[in-house]
């Protein structure tokens, strides 16, 4: 990983960099690694590494005369049930959008490309033609010959004691062999990044745990396997198999991993990474059950070499939040050397330019903070990722371990009315609420691409948010009151946001927090308290970055103060026509229309309670407020309002109603919506934008470009037209959408309506030029003038595009003027 | 012969299922089994005979033969029904104990079971107590015992002023200093009508402490071996001085005429004392450095084939009885154990047994037991309750003690026993691994070896106590040392009447040290 990491900062033009290897390069797990080049990924940054990683490993013996061993094979990827080959189909839909060949074959054409695979139980799978192998050892070498022709310096056996930070930034190495003074430092320790990075006197939480991993290699058969032979993986019996000197390599990912190096480095545990036959046993029966020829092959070792495993599946990279120029690239999952490559490219134009080429959010390190670095946490958790890894990945599924962690005052209550959780940040959130005597699937059974059990249960509490009121318990949400003794407050954040914060105190304002490029870095809804503070609401998973990102902007200034409010705070939505009837009844303030317009905050009494933050949004784009109660009254006020709202038919809801509300209103929310390539022009909210505010801000430049030249990508809504919701594969997202037959974007999220009785999927599309393919500006007559269609698994269905909310002809609205023209909301 | 106590509820049921198991019996052609056929503590006196005229009864029926399993549920509920284990209680997430808890477990072969067990924590002094206890001519001696003799163990340990503290409270009837805290399954039961006589005894035996106070702290070798030769005292005073209740009277003529053997533990951290009286067995499991397993004895079997016990009871005696001393390896031709608690017919004099059993109550009397004289009967007492005391120091490799009654010694070595716990006990990891080395070895036997291997674990798992598991491989071992489940199907669907003649009842006691605390407190010594 540092070689690749070396490789690419020199090539883009930095000198002086070294490169320390506490023993050998390419000597630890790099040197065991399987070599397994597979682009068949899920998410689709990682598709775009695994791509760039392959292509680039293609060029490398040209390049820098060392064999990296590099042979393209291919891989296939076998489905023994139905449920797989769905999920197979999904990966192969958006490989193909991506240029990159692939196709689902039959069982039949399986053997004709293997001659040893056993095909009576599959039902298909899923060939990559261009995946390849290579010697890792090899590729990380070759690396390094190009890195050190580019002036990279490279110390083996050097190791690093800890790094020297001064005022928040790196200021240099001390190593076993002196020091070296530095601006920089990338962090690629692998599964020794989570102590080194507390090694330092200021920690950097790098949240990855070591399980061990087992492969095989045998002897060659009798007849030696050809070198060309595809890969094959079976994720159903959890293993992997490719050639390997003329017989096979075969490794897998157990249902009961284990986990070691949870008190950190130990020579006792170092010493007993034996092969482990036992523990080896059901991948072994896997192994012979796909190929029962290979019965009689002999053999040669079965190898044990430690693996890092992340919290949620991805890897890690990026800078820490805490030391500035301290970067971050490690936790790979076993994927290494598929995303070696791509992954290093990223960090380093990081480093170069400041921001990735592309959208990096979903492995950027900021998307943990120091919960996630208990050891228990890591070592439970990883116990649950490694056998992931080949489980089926459906739509909304949770982890279950590491869980209870953040809760809300409420939780008990929830709990105990038949909440279903899930988990964000840390904190437990509703899914929704099973009635009593209803009874759903277990966990298992309910996995499922298509329509899943709780369907109804989420459509009643819909339905209640639209003709009643319904409550939904929020606190999760990040917040953060930033206030000063003067002026200072209102200037920075003017700065820093894009939408206009200069309104009478009491006003709500949904604005985005961009970067130079216009892009969203974040989106919230800001409060003014006062002429002099702010309170801030962002999503969830924003409290470290966005934290991070105000702090290396705003003035050092002992006058401006930034606090992170969010564990004082339980947030309750009050979501329906009927919630001003609620609240009318629990405090005297007044509450009608006239007096509280909608993206109003008002501080007030509820009931007993006194200093409740109370603001006239929903996130969802249905009448209500949220509730900011401070948490002692949390109780308090939860049970006031659940008395009083008795007469108005109140019950409680979870996220996936409050998901299928905003999703039908157009509402897109950062982290699965938006995101640092995403601007407020893309998405039609130049409304939130300010570019005449008087002053300048963050962005200003590049959206000022956008309006005149116009957008590249235009976010839309989608409703599926022939789509039956009972029998059809659901949307997701991540799924491509074609105009008149050609690919233009893909999806970001989707929801069932319950309302217009059809699917929405939100997306982006694009206009690619059909001779060049050259990006051309999306008009909105472009979005209008087309036929669309979605691929879910390789079946395309109907879709009409919008580019405006349905009005109010389909919403029952009791007060027009409450619309909230556009809001953010996360799921 | 009545069937109160049926051994197998299931082949009780019917004269068609008894039948058919019966007929299983015949089946079993291994030899093997009647190595261990009844080993009665009283072979010639003791064989009912109305049990063989069942049996050939039932053979009679034996014209459709069917095969009759007990299903694996069937046999773990069997096994499982009289396990029970106790861990210590950890302090403040440290254990202060050098035991972190025990197993223990009995299967009956006798109906009912003449075996008795106990354990129990020292209130007033430091220390645990663990004990097995083999009864013979019925089970009322052992019961006694297991009653009685820790209580009187604590008692000869206590210092001078807690025995005066507690004869105080027990004048001025305040409430009474807990001795001992009880480790029990439900089954285990103590008698309620013979508690106030028990416990009169007791204070008896302290009050006499307490005016003997020698002012020296109490030896625990020396307290072990006169709570043994005290309880047995009482057992034989209680017999000869009767008591007015009629119920109670029978009762300890039955104590008396009954016996016992004992073996007895007591853990106080790292000094182990192991009390022997009889052909119980205490034998400590060693793990050695490279991780395999040993067997320590830490008790000496008192029978005829231990020399050194034939030698003394020979030197006890006149010259002249030497040759009917010891017959067919019994005690005057008809006891195993050597020692043994109650058994007053052989340690009365002749008088005082035909006294005692005239002016008892008529049950007695229509016992031809009670009545019988053993031959060669000429200078009792030919028996002795008083144990062999064996003091250990525990070291850190010194991973668990067993406690059994012969039940389990006469089907098992004790190298196996401490192999088998050892690796129960260190779980599946500690397993010897599989190395393939040099060997030339193919996927296909790779396999055959694992699923082997696995088959094998997973029967451990079945046991969440060491004692069951001991059994269960005591009972159901085939000649590969493993478990065969048809075999243990088999031995476990014996009708009651026939299961003697194939096993004896198995008491076991497991007790796992704790090495941590072994080892801190050996630094502290040194």
């Amino acid at each position: 990983m540092g070689t690749s990491v070396a490789y690419h900062l020199s090539k883009m033009g930095w000198k002086d960099i070294v490169l320390l290897e506490q023993g050998r390069l390419a000597a630890g797990t790099t040197r065991f690694c399987a070599g397994i080049v597979s682009t068949a990924r899920h998410a689709s940054i990682e598709l775009k590494m695994a791509d760039y990683s392959n292509k680039l490993y293609q060029q490398l013996e040209q390049e820098t005369g060392v064999k990296t061993g590099y042979m393209k094979t291919g891989s296939v990827s076998l489905a023994q049930t139905q449920d797989r080959l769905i999920s197979l189909k999904r990966i192969a839909s958006s490989l193909n959008v991506m240029g990159i060949p692939c196709e689902i074959i039959t069982p039949k054409q399986v053997a004709q490309l293997h001659p040893l695979i056993n095909i009576h139980d599959l039902v298909g799978a899923m060939y990559v033609p261009e995946d390849a192998l290579v010697s890792s050892a090899n590729v990380s070498l070759a690396l390094a010959t190009a890195a050190s022709r580019n002036g990279v310096q490279i110390h083996e056996r050097t190791s690093v004691s800890h790094v020297s930070v001064q005022k928040g930034r790196v200021t240099g190495v001390e190593t076993d062999r002196g020091q070296i003074q530095c601006q920089y430092f990338v962090n690629c320790a692998g599964q020794w990044a989570y102590e080194l990075g507390h090694s330092g006197e200021e920690p950097v939480n790098i949240p990855l745990h070591a399980c061990e991993h087992f492969y095989l290699l045998t002897h060659p058969l009798k007849e030696p396997l050809a070198s060309n032979l595809p890969t094959i993986v079976d994720p159903d019996g959890r293993i992997y198999i490719r050639n390997w000197q003329g017989g096979i390599l075969s490794g897998g990912f157990e249902k009961n991993p284990k986990p070691l190096f949870t008190e950190g480095r130990n020579q006792l545990e170092i010493q007993n990474l034996q092969e482990d036959w036992d523990h080896f046993e059901p991948l072994l029966s896997a192994l012979l059950r796909r190929m029962p020829d290979l019965e009689t092959l002999q053999i040669m070792q079965l190898v044990n070499c430690p693996e890092s495993f992340t919290p949620d599946m991805r890897c890690i990279m990026g800078e820490s939040p805490t030391v500035r120029g301290y970067f971050v690239l490690a936790g790979m999952n076993s994927a290494g050397i598929s995303y070696g490559g791509g992954a290093g490219k990223y960090l380093a134009e990081w480093m170069v330019n400041g921001y990735p080429s592309e959208n990096v959010w979903p492995l950027d390190l900021k998307r943990f903070g120091t919960l996630q670095s208990s050891r228990t946490f890591l070592r439970h958790r990883v116990m649950e990722v490694m056998p992931l890894m080949c489980d089926l990945k459906v739509p909304r599924w949770d982890f279950q371990t590491g869980r209870q962690l953040r809760t809300s005052p409420l939780y008990d209550r929830l709990d105990a009315q038949g909440a279903r959780w899930m988990e964000k940040h840390g904190f437990e959130r509703v899914k929704y609420f099973v009635p009593p005597g209803k009874d759903l699937l277990d966990l298992d059974q309910s996995k499922t691409f298509y329509k899943p059990d709780w369907f109804d249960i989420v459509g009643s509490e819909v339905k209640c948010c639209k003709e009643a009121v319904c409550v939904i318990d929020m606190s999760s949400f990040t917040k953060f009151e930033i206030s000063s003794t003067g002026d200072q407050a209102l200037e920075s954040l003017q700065y820093l946001f894009s939408n206009d914060l200069d309104v009478p105190v009491g006003h709500v304002v949904h604005t985005g927090m961009l970067n130079e490029k216009g892009g969203y870095e974040n989106d919230c809804s800001i409060a003014r308290l006062s002429k002099r503070s702010f309170f801030m609401i962002s999503p969830t998973d924003q409290q470290v970055h966005c934290w991070a990102w105000l702090k290396n902007r705003l003035p050092d200034d002992s006058n401006l103060t930034m606090e992170d409010v969010t564990w004082k705070y339980t947030a309750l939505n009050l979501i329906g026509p009927r919630a001003v009837d609620v609240l009318s009844e629990l405090s005297y303030a007044p509450i009608t229309p006239e007096h509280f317009p909608s993206l109003f905050c008002k501080e007030m009494s509820v009931g007993y309670a006194n200093g409740i933050r109370v603001m006239s949004i929903t996130h969802t784009g249905e009448p209500g407020f949220m509730l900011y109660i401070p948490i002692e009254y949390a109780l308090h006020v939860y049970n006031e309002v659940m008395n009083m709202g008795q007469k108005y038919g109140i019950r409680n809801a979870g996220y996936y109603a409050l998901r299928s509300l905003r999703i039908e209103k157009f509402f897109a929310f950062w982290g699965q919506d938006l995101d640092a390539f995403t601007t407020p022009m893309e998405c039609g909210r130049e409304f939130q934008v300010k570019l005449e505010k008087g002053m300048q801000f963050v962005g200003q430049e590049a959206l000022l470009e956008q309006k005149q030249n116009g957008v590249y990508k235009r976010f839309t809504m989608f409703i599926l037209e022939d789509h039956d919701t009972d029998t059809d594969l659901w949307p997701w997202w991540g799924e491509p959408i074609f105009r008149n037959g050609r690919y233009v974007g893909k999806t970001t999220s989707s929801a069932y309506s319950y309302t217009l009785e059809r699917h929405v999927c939100l997306g982006f599309v694009q206009h690619f030029d059909e001779q060049t393919g050259e990006e051309l500006v999306v008009t909105t007559d472009f979005i209008n003038q087309g036929e669309y269609e979605i691929n879910i698994a390789g079946q395309r269905f109907q879709a009409k595009a919008k580019l405006y909310p349905f009005s109010s002809l389909f919403a029952h609205r009791r007060r027009k003027d409450e619309v909230e023209l556009s809001g953010y909301q996360r799921e | 012969m009545t069937h109160r106590h049926p051994v197998v509820p299931w082949v009780e049921q019917s004269t068609q299922v008894r039948t058919s198991t019966v007929n299983l019996m015949f089946s079993i052609e291994n030899k093997r089994h009647f190595r261990y056929a009844p080993q009665k503590k009283f072979a010639a006196l003791y064989r009912p005979k109305e049990n063989f005229n069942h049996f050939i009864h039932a053979r009679d029926y034996a014209s459709t033969p069917q095969r009759f399993y007990l299903t694996p549920p069937q046999v773990n509920s069997i096994l499982k029904a009289n396990e029970y284990s106790f861990k210590v209680p950890e302090f403040d997430g440290k254990n202060i104990s050098s035991v972190l808890g025990f197993d223990s477990n009995q299967l009956p072969a006798n109906a009912p079971i003449e075996d008795r067990r106990s354990a129990a924590t020292c209130l007033q002094t430091r220390g645990m107590l663990l004990g097995v206890f083999d009864g013979h001519a019925g089970c009322a001696c052992a019961q006694a015992v297991s009653e009685r003799l820790f209580y009187y163990i604590a008692v000869s340990l206590l210092p001078h002023e807690t025995l005066l503290e507690i004869e105080n409270a027990v004048e001025s009837g305040r409430a009474l200093l807990p001795i001992l805290q009880w480790h029990k399954h439900p089954n285990d039961y103590f008698s309620k009508e013979a508690s106030k006589l028990y416990f009169n005894s007791l204070r008896t035996y302290w009050q006499e402490l307490i005016d003997l106070n020698s002012g020296e702290t109490t030896d625990v070798k020396e307290a072990l071996i006169n709570a043994f030769k005290r309880l047995d005292n009482d057992i034989s005073l209680e017999a000869q001085v009767g008591d007015p209740n009629s119920f109670l009277n029978y009762l300890v003529l039955r104590v008396a005429f009954s016996g016992a053997t004992a073996c007895v533990a007591h853990v106080d951290g790292i000094d182990l004392h192991i009390a022997n009286t009889g052909d119980s067995r205490a034998m400590l499991g060693v793990q050695e450095e490279d991780g395999s397993w040993s067997a320590v004895n830490l008790s000496y079997d008192h029978n005829a084939q231990n020399e050194h016990e034939v030698e003394r009871v020979k030197m006890e005696h006149p010259k002249s009885e030497e040759k009917s001393l010891v017959k067919q390896d019994r005690l005057l031709g008809l006891l195993m154990p050597f020692r043994a608690f109650g058994d007053v017919k052989f340690k009365w004099s002749i008088e005082l047994q035909k006294r005692v059993v005239e002016s008892g109550p008529d049950q007695l009397n229509d016992n031809e037991y009670t009545k019988f004289i053993p031959p060669n009967y000429h200078t009792p007492p030919y028996l002795t309750a008083e144990p062999e005391v064996i003091h250990h120091k525990l070291r850190p490799q010194d991973k668990f003690l067993v406690l059994a009654t012969d039940g389990l010694w006469e089907t098992m070595h004790r190298q196996d026993v401490a192999r088998i716990v050892g690796e129960y006990l260190t779980g599946v990891h500690h397993q010897q691994p599989i190395a393939v080395g040099g060997y030339k070895v193919t996927l296909g036997q790779m396999h055959g070896l694992l699923t082997e291997r696995r088959a094998r674990i997973s029967s451990v798992f079945e046991d969440q106590n060491a004692a069951t598991h001991l059994i269960r491989h005591a009972v159901g071992n085939n000649e590969f040392g493993t478990v065969d489940h048809e075999r243990l199907s088999k031995m476990l669907s014996l009708p009651e009447e026939l299961a003697r003649m194939y096993r004896d009842d198995i008491t076991i006691i497991v007790v796992q040290f704790n090495s941590h605390v072994i080892g801190a407190c050996q630094n502290e010594e040194l």
